[in-house]
């Protein structure tokens, strides 16, 4: 049969089921054996909050979805082609979100009644009509894997459990992909688990098996995704959790100094402590503090002692750990905060994802403390992002915010790997040269003015852990005076401190790259700005509008605080500014505090990023009129 | 180092900011006496305060300090301690900053055996931001927020640390020159999370409050001051602590003439944590009040030394980004 070539040159996958039914390992594995075919791809994984939720409801449904292309993919998709739906919950929960015409594939063992009731179905879907404008192929999945693997001597429950793998098989046929890598995979992950290998390689090759089958490959179509243009060089897939981890200990290593990482478990930035406990060989050690706040203070502490204090959390944690973060600006120390972004306020919806603490990273703290915030805008890019806030807090000596989201920290991609020969080292100010013993009254004075003594462009103070001979000196949060560090409330000074600390971070934009525009034309009716996880997401929209011939371009942020000197000037040339984002608006906000703007504001907090059409629909409806007329 | 170190050299150029006459005088003496005697170094010597009227202990002495934020002192001591093993780490703390708002790190700071001292000053009263309960205060004190007496019940620190798994807990008066730097070298002296609660008096908001024992013309009478393998006798000896087998508790028994023989006094085993338990919890005046070091009992390692132990290049730098970027599947795009 011939294969098909999807629209467009890429095609949406979506696996859902129980999220014990190993749906995230499934999709993962599909993706890696997508890159290693040299597609370009985009994955999003969307569970639960629960870890185990009863089986068969419609809430414990986990999904993942891909997003893969012979052409460039910036987003996981907006609505998927081909649906796996392990039982009727995951069928109910995602038929909302396919487009008609759209491929399913059920597991008909788990369609009956009893699973129809958990997930409060009244009648099967599969006789009433709603399907019909879909293509379905109905596959005992369960079965099939339990005949597959009956000689593994795994328990029936066990065998159950390889379904995932048969799946993949069957998938794996479907877009003509290489098994090898992925049994080899399987062969590395269960060598401690004979049967569990044994069962998983018979399920992966008996899907596999079935699909290629004559009698049915007529129903089962075959895709054809071939490799997607991509600049020559060496790729991975990698996770945002993954890429910041392995920048922050690139960041160590450019520094020359060891990563100290202190938190507290928390959705979704548990991850990056998971990654970097996996890398004590990189310099980086890891503190599980008692909570959010012993954690920043812990990291803060590590700081002060002369390593690189890191600290991570999700909004809520990042409120707790507020307090310490103002001291760390006052006594002027370096410290990354990772922020892995999720919905709220409050709990929230722990495992969705928003970018809707903006505010609390660029106003939330007691006082004037201005802090440096940059956001990563997709997973490879947290690599890069995890340097730069390094670096500005060496620089600086300063608390920088690293804001990443729940979509960002799981989403996957493939991802050119960096040569890390071609980055700079990073700097960091040093102690100053240590007087003769048995100085003078003017001696000790100049030594303490030397101890505060800033780097007249970046306001960076001298890093002095204790242990360095000479230096004794003290530090605290109560202010201090700007040239000896010794405790001051004079009014005048308290000024000088609050201008100092405005006046450093302002000075970030003086190292920075200057905004550049990453679509369309630098003046015109229409720029869609954005910030952290949607850049891919915009950039298709505004693709796909400059292809219907709107003028329109696209500008995403890194630096929110400070702003890029230039991005005042890039924005005036624009008649209207379009700002979607994944909160109640604000950077909206925050351009208009800083630059006086107007900006029609986009916002979704459904905690699903947005769709490229919710973005393409908004572009044509504040498309300026004059201009359309024009065209 | 040069010429040994006085007290004085441990002083810094700042003046200090303490009522006259409060307690915090004294320890600030005990200290300084201490780190000179002991032969410290300065540059390698790091005090870490909370907030409140001991925490601005770290201003006054010629060390590194650290002042930080209300009740995280042991947290920021212990990232400060895992950066560098070497640092004699001091953390100054209160009844208020370690006790209340501090608890919980205060707690796992302990649990966890970080190689440091911890100095809490209990003068049962918040001073700082005058002179409100603190959670050491006596059912009944009466304060701007309780003016008709408190009426919850109040932590003992010692038991505090003792159930939170602390294996060095230690007593000492302010004004005690003599002993206080004695227990304090002792503490120095301990390899984990030393633990020393010092009765401190604050002049102004709970003037006296421990006078029933710390004043010199009662302390033989109401201070037992253990020491191991020593008898537990006070009041010069006429008096000693006794284990009563059928109450299970201790009592006071007089000894020698008309009283119990030596033999039946308890003798002191500061490894025994059922003993510290007891001597710990004596009610006062019915009992005395136990100074020194009531329980010493070293773990294998502290939690720094463990950490750095177990972690597995022992915190080196052995590897290579690079080659850490490549731990995955790669494939090769080749230029078309």
């Amino acid at each position: 049969m011939t294969k098909i070539t999807p629209n467009g040159h890429s095609i949406v996958v979506r696996f859902a089921g129980d999220s014990g039914d190993g749906v995230q390992l499934l999709g993962s594995q599909f993706a890696e054996s997508t890159a290693l075919a040299g597609s370009d791809f985009a994955t999003f994984p969307d569970f639960p909050a629960e870890i185990r939720a009863p089986v068969g409801t419609t809430f414990g449904v986990s999904a993942f979805q891909i997003n893969l292309g012979s052409r460039r993919i910036a987003t996981a998709g907006d609505a998927p082609d081909v649906l796996v739906a392990f039982n009727p919950a995951a069928l109910k929960v995602n038929l909302p979100i396919l487009p008609k015409g759209a491929l399913i594939i059920l597991n008909t063992d788990e369609f009956n009644e009893r699973n129809f009731a958990k997930a409060n179905i009244k009648a099967d879907p599969r006789s009433t009509g709603e399907l019909a404008e879909f293509q379905v192929i109905e596959i005992p999945i369960k079965s099939q894997t339990l005949e597959a693997v009956k000689n593994s001597g795994l328990s029936r429950r066990d065998s159950e459990q390889c379904k995932n793998f048969w799946a993949l098989g069957a998938v794996l046929w479907m877009f003509g992909r290489d098994r090898a890598p992925i049994e080899a995979w399987i062969r590395r992950k269960f060598a401690k688990a004979p049967q569990v290998l044994t069962g998983n390689l018979a399920a992966l090759n008996a899907g596999h098996a079935f699909a290629e089958s004559a009698e049915l490959s007529a129903e089962i179509p075959q895709f054809e995704v071939g490799a997607a243009p991509m600049a020559a060089g060496d790729y991975r897939s990698i996770t945002g959790a993954e890429a910041l981890a392995l920048g922050l200990a690139a960041a160590g290593e450019l520094a020359g100094k060891p990563i100290l990482f202190a938190s507290y478990p928390i959705t979704p930035a548990s991850p990056l402590l998971h990654h970097l406990s996996k890398m004590p060989e990189l310099g980086v050690a890891t503190f599980q503090a008692e909570d959010e706040i012993a954690a920043a203070c812990a990291a803060i502490g590590a700081s002060y002692g002369g390593a690189i204090g890191v600290t991570s959390s999700s909004g809520p944690g990042i409120a707790l750990k507020t307090e310490a973060i103002g001291l760390a600006v006052a006594v002027e120390l370096p410290l990354v905060i990772v922020n892995s972004q999720r919905g709220g306020p409050s709990t929230g919806l722990p495992t969705k994802t928003e970018q809707s603490d903006l505010y609390q990273a660029v106003y939330g703290r007691n006082a004037d403390a201005p802090i440096p915030v940059i956001a990563a805008s997709d997973p490879g890019d947290c690599f890069h992002a995890a340097i730069e806030a390094t670096r500005v807090a060496l620089r600086h000596m300063t608390p920088v915010f690293l804001l990443t989201d729940g979509y960002i920290a799981n989403a996957a991609g493939p991802w050119a790997i960096p040569d890390m020969a071609a980055f700079e080292p990073i700097a960091h100010n040093p102690p100053p040269k240590v007087p003769e013993p048995g100085a003078t009254p003017d001696e000790q004075l100049a030594l303490k003015h030397a101890i505060w003594k800033r780097d007249s462009k970046s306001f960076g103070r001298p890093w002095i852990p204790p242990g360095v001979k000479g230096l004794a000196h003290r530090i605290g949060g109560l202010e201090k005076d700007i040239e000896t560090g010794d405790i001051s409330y004079d009014a005048k000074n308290h000024q000088a401190m609050s201008e100092m600390r405005a006046r450093k971070v302002a000075s970030v934009a003086g190292f920075i790259a200057p905004q550049s525009i990453e679509q369309g034309e630098s003046s015109g009716p229409l720029v869609v700005v954005g910030w952290g996880s949607t850049h891919g997401v915009i950039w298709r929209a505004v693709e796909a509008a400059r292809k219907q011939g709107l003028d329109v371009a696209q500008i995403h942020l890194r630096w929110l605080n400070p702003l890029p000197a230039n991005l005042g000037d890039l924005l005036a040339g624009y008649e209207r500014i379009l700002l979607p984002e994944m909160n109640m608006g604000q950077c909206a906000t925050l351009l208009r505090d800083k630059l006086e703007v107007d900006v029609v504001p986009l916002n979704k907090v459904s905690g699903q990023p947005f769709k490229i059409a919710e973005i393409l629909d908004a572009i044509r409806e504040n498309y300026p009129s004059a201009a359309q007329a024009a065209e | 180092m040069n010429a040994p170190l006085s007290p004085k050299d441990f002083a810094t150029d700042q003046e200090v900011r303490w009522c006259p006459g409060c307690g915090d005088y004294a320890i600030l003496k005990a200290v300084q006496k201490t780190l000179a005697d002991i032969g410290a170094d300065p540059d390698k010597t790091a005090f870490i305060s909370g907030i409140g009227c001991s925490s601005r202990f770290p201003y006054y002495m010629n060390a590194y300090g650290f002042h930080t934020i209300h009740g995280r002192a042991p947290a920021f001591a212990t990232g400060l301690k895992l950066a560098n093993p070497d640092l004699d780490v001091w953390v100054v703390t209160g009844d208020g900053d370690g006790l209340s708002i501090g608890g919980n790190h205060l707690l796992h700071v302990l649990r966890r055996n970080v190689d440091l001292q911890i100095m809490l000053f209990n003068n049962e009263i918040y001073g700082l931001t005058k002179g409100q309960y603190s959670p050491t205060s006596r059912v009944g004190t009466r304060s701007p927020s309780s003016p008709k007496g408190s009426v919850d019940t109040p932590v003992n620190p010692c038991a505090f640390a003792l159930g939170a798994g602390a294996r060095f807990i230690a007593r000492g008066v302010d004004t005690d020159a003599k002993n206080l730097p004695e227990t304090l070298k002792a503490a120095r002296a301990f390899k984990g999370a030393a633990f020393v609660e010092i009765f401190q008096n604050c002049i102004v908001y709970n003037k006296d409050v421990f006078s029933d024992f710390t004043e010199k013309k009662v302390a033989d009478e109401h201070q037992l001051r253990v020491e191991h393998g020593k008898p537990l006798l006070f009041a010069k000896g006429t008096k000693g602590v006794r284990f009563n087998h059928k109450s299970f508790a201790l009592e006071v028994v007089a000894v020698g003439d008309g009283g119990v023989p030596e033999s039946e006094i308890l003798v002191h085993d500061e490894t025994n944590p059922t003993l510290a338990q007891l001597l710990i919890t004596m009610p006062h005046p019915a009992f005395p009040m136990a100074i020194g070091v009531i329980y010493r009992a070293p773990a294998p390692a502290s939690f720094d030394q463990s950490f750095w132990e177990h972690h597995p290049t022992k915190g080196e730098r052995t590897g290579k980004v690079a080659d850490a970027l490549r731990r995955a599947s790669v494939w090769t795009k080749k230029a078309s």
